[in-house]
């Protein structure tokens, strides 16, 4: 149950001497619903409201989370983040002023035409085992699921400067898959791999998707992997489709961009980035086919926002334009102690977590190939599909991933499909390698809910949309 | 906390029909995070979070739901009334579920540990003089964290522990790292400063410039952090007998073809040091011990309640999602102070980072160097390495290619905060392998 709270009367009952205070209140609930292999298996509803109170002494910001939500709960929280931050200010890593929360007031809407009421709990299973009837469609299929989840999400935020935020999300994640096993040999398919479907949307997503024909593709496609052969092992070009590019675009450019990283925030845990403040405006990160932007204004894309949590104006910026590094994914704080340019990507996992620099939507932008003319390209090469397995160092150099489904490319055509495919590369040599991209009818929208990051840990949402892409010369190699 | 566990518990019970079922639990904490970065702080915060759970059992379905407890006793009893309503509504309209676990009543239990911790107050000041000079980044994580269950027939469990957690890195100008985690529960600021001075004399070692080393396999030692972050891929389609069923364990090799680890190697999930409560999410309690991998070969897997019903099995009260909670893997007969002449040539891993299954089937398992890891020649430290990746299968380095194990057991905290505190450690020793493949 969501309560109405006055976020002004509650900054009024505040009584510290601090340089700023402010209060970012966030309601959340998440709806999930899952057939796996013909009965339910998730009808839950669970929801978090809270607020965190921010206080500035000294040049010290201090915190604290509490879903004590009344005058005299918010005042207390106030009096005991000001002993933090007073406490914390004697050994500051930056002794900060009232600019790291520039004044902002505005509204953001999900945009979305039919809300998550407009389908009910029973009509979601029907849906749902429907699907799974259409996974199912072999008893080599030894597991199938079909899911979705409804996440609302609701953000205010007020500040002694004059901020005064609301924003309101609707979002979908959905997800089908279909394991077929023939003695050790299991292979798993699914509709963008790692829950990659996700988008702000609300329940038209079940009149406009092909759910059914979807799902009967997914299982055919497990089946297919089955009596595949083991993907080629050897140096030679791949295109990757966009549900293999999203995961591709994180964990090579997103993180490795984010400035916090560079600043060496995140060295106990996340990693540091082998890009250095030095970099911006003159580091080649990739080919001049490159062209990486954060916009969280893409429409329904999952990480679209208007203002970042520390209140600021989040606009469409270019990250990488022809291949150039030219912006950091820094929030404001970022942009103060580096002295880049950057972004509003100051973002929280919820109300009881402090923002950091986050990802939201890191896009590849789309290119002039049609997907056959990025195909007629390769004489001895693999397409690759959805990714499954992923991993990549803590400088965020080395990087290896594993797709779901591939096919062979041979003298410029599509043939036979391989199983187990992986390509693994290094960061920048990778993206200089890029020979082709998409055009737009390549392009998909993607991302994923679950990026991690910080101290404490925090996941959050990002969006990625990407064309399909061609890569030369990269070590590709199969299963054991 | 617990009082205001048990008087919701208590109004929330005596709203249910005769033919309903109701199992609440509780998490929740009273924390302190502070961030440092260059021995300096770069965040710093409190946080009080509790959520309670509800899984509802009416007309042969289950409902799940969620609500924070905000601690004003009229709002947080209408927020559960409101979700019990909405269950009740939901259960008679989403299908049968024909594996529901039913509530039981098989005991109740109760477990608070006190502590002489560090004082939120006093923590910078306790931490930051014994990190001045070096290039110290990471995390305290301190105070009290709670949880409890309670169904409608009466069973209870509550368990209540403070502790402290600094989590750290020490790094070198040339931006070699030291990791660190001084974790426990009374606060000994001697204790914390000598461990520390044994970090700072670790990252001596890391002052010499860091070498290449070509991709191939090599005889290689892992110190228990690596290993415990091997045996953490275990609890991911790995030891749940659901994975299994499912086809997505990489288990499946042991269970249908009978491949066995080396005989060396045994892991069983050990309840008896107390890191974590024994019961789960259901209230149910685990055995103290549970056996897994007995001398290389699969004796039991996590099976939680569902699974048991679903499958035909019989339950060890595992976690709905079978990850292991508190495992304990044997030691073996190797001396620490003999490892490097053991090792002889090779490579000497103190820690692993971003560990993936590249393939499950085959138990092969991608990731990365981190942190002090160094190339050992003629039985001595050469220098430290720069970071490779490997790609190999736990049937190799926990099967034929394992020479022998540590004798002695390091107990690695669960430092995770996703959402919340963690609890729980894995306990092993470190491992001497004769071939560990290198692939980038």
């Amino acid at each position: 149950m969501k309560i109405n709270v006055d976020l002004k009367d509650l900054l009024s009952a505040v009584d510290v001497p601090a340089q700023w205070v402010g209060i970012r209140e966030v309601y959340e609930a998440h709806t999930p619903r899952m057939i796996r292999d013909g009965v339910p298996v998730a009808n839950s509803r669970t929801s978090t409201h809270g607020v965190m109170v921010e206080v500035l002494v000294d040049g010290q910001f201090g915190y604290y989370g509490t879903p004590d939500m009344t005058a005299v709960g918010v005042s207390s929280a106030a009096q005991r983040a000001y002993q933090q931050a007073k406490i914390a200010s004697r050994n500051s890593i930056y002794s900060f002023d009232e600019s790291a929360r520039p004044k902002y007031c505005g509204n953001y809407k999900s945009p979305f035409s039919k809300d998550r009421n407009s389908l009910s709990a029973g009509n979601l299973n029907e849906i749902l085992l429907q699907a799974y009837n259409n996974l199912k469609i072999s008893d080599k299929i030894v597991s199938a699921s079909s899911l979705c989840q409804i996440i609302e999400s609701s953000f205010k935020f007020v500040s002694s400067n004059g901020s005064d935020i609301m924003q309101d999300f609707l979002m979908l994640e959905f997800d089908l898959s279909a394991t077929a096993v023939d003695g050790t040999n299991q292979q798993t398919r699914t509709f963008g791999g790692m829950r990659g479907t996700c988008r702000q949307m609300g329940l038209e997503f079940f009149d406009k998707y092909e759910i059914m024909a979807n799902a009967n593709r997914i299982g055919e496609q497990a089946l297919e992997l089955l009596h595949a052969e083991d993907c080629p092992t050897g140096e030679m070009d791949i295109v990757i489709a966009p549900d293999q590019m999203m995961l591709q675009i994180h964990e090579s450019i997103g993180h490795a961009l984010e400035v916090d990283r560079i600043l060496g925030d995140e060295r106990n845990y996340a990693g540091w980035s082998f890009v250095k403040l030095e970099d911006f405006g003159s580091l080649q990160y990739g080919s001049e086919l490159m062209n990486i932007t954060f916009d969280p204004t893409l429409e329904s894309e999952f990480a679209s926002y208007a203002y970042d949590d520390g209140g600021l104006k989040a606009t469409k910026e270019y990250l990488i334009k022809e291949g150039l590094l030219v912006r950091g994914l820094g929030g404001k704080e970022s942009q103060i102690r580096s002295g880049l340019e950057g972004v509003a990507n100051f973002r929280s996992s919820g109300w009881n977590r402090a923002p950091i620099d986050r990802m939201a939507n890191i896009n590849l932008e789309p290119g002039d190939s049609s997907f056959n003319e990025l195909i007629e390209q390769v004489q001895n090469g693999v397409y690759m599909e959805s990714n499954k397995s992923w991993s990549i160092d803590d400088y965020r150099n080395k990087f290896q991933f594993g797709c779901e489904y591939g096919k062979l490319i041979e003298n410029g055509k599509l043939t036979k499909t391989v199983k187990n495919p992986n390509y693994r590369g290094i960061s920048t040599p990778f993206w200089n390698s890029l020979k082709g991209v998409g055009n737009f009818d390549t392009y998909g929208i993607y991302g994923t809910p679950n990026c991690g990051k910080g101290e404490p840990n925090q996941v959050i949402r990002v969006g990625h949309a990407s064309p399909a892409c061609l890569f030369n010369n990269v070590q590709v190699f199969g299963g054991v | 906390m617990e009082k205001t566990f048990n008087i919701l518990c208590a109004s929330l019970f005596s709203t249910l029909g005769s033919e309903e079922n109701l199992v609440l639990s509780l998490s929740g904490e009273n924390s302190q995070f502070v961030r440092f970065n260059n021995a300096t702080v770069r965040q710093t915060g409190l946080v009080d979070d509790a959520d309670l759970s509800f899984k509802f059992i009416s007309n042969g379905r289950t409902c799940n739901g969620g609500i924070t407890i905000s601690g004003n006793s009229k709002l947080d009893l209408k927020r559960g009334l409101d979700e019990i309503e909405r269950m009740r509504a939901e259960s008679k309209e989403i299908p049968e579920d024909p594996f529901l676990v039913m509530p039981t009543d098989s005991g109740s239990s109760h477990e608070i540990k006190k502590a002489n911790g560090l004082a939120f107050t006093d923590a910078v000041d306790a931490i930051l003089p014994a990190m001045q000079g070096t290039d110290f980044v990471g995390i305290l994580a301190n105070g009290k964290i709670y949880r409890g269950s309670a169904n409608n027939l009466g069973q209870k469990h509550w368990f209540e522990t403070e502790s402290f957690c600094l989590d750290y890195s020490l790094v070198t100008p040339e931006h070699q790292m030291v990791k660190g985690c001084f974790a426990g529960s009374d606060w000994n600021q001697d204790e914390y400063e000598n461990y520390v001075n044994q970090s700072k004399k670790k990252l001596s070692l890391m002052q010499k410039k860091p070498m290449k080393v070509d991709t191939g396999e090599y005889r290689t030692w892992f110190e228990a952090a690596a290993v415990a972050d091997f045996l953490g891929m275990f609890s991911w389609n790995g030891i749940s007998e659901a994975s299994l069923r499912q086809g997505c364990s990489g288990f499946g090799k042991m269970r249908n073809e009978d491949a066995r680890l080396s005989s060396k190697f045994s892991i069983i999930e050990d309840f008896s040091p107390g890191f974590c409560p024994k019961f789960n999410s259901n209230g149910e309690v685990s055995p103290d011990s549970i056996s897994l991998i007995e001398n290389g070969m699969l004796k039991n897997t996590l099976v939680s309640s569902r699974t048991a019903k679903e499958y035909g099995v019989t339950s060890n009260f595992a976690e709905g999602g079978e990850y292991l909670r508190s495992p304990r893997m044997s030691p073996g007969k190797l001396n620490q102070e003999n490892v490097i002449e053991e090792l002889d040539r090779g490579l000497y891993l103190s820690n692993i980072h971003y560990l993936n299954w590249s393939d499950n089937a085959g138990g092969r398992i991608t990731g990365l160097t981190r942190y002090a890891c160094f190339w050992v020649e003629g039985g001595e430290i050469v220098a430290p390495i720069q970071t490779m990746r490997f790609d190999d299968s736990f049937y190799r380095f926990f099967g034929e290619q394992l020479l022998d194990i540590e004798d002695k057991l390091t107990i690695v905290p669960e430092v995770s905060t996703y959402g919340q505190r963690s609890l729980g450690a894995t306990t092993c020793p470190g491992i001497l392998v004769d071939s560990f493949a290198l692939t980038l």
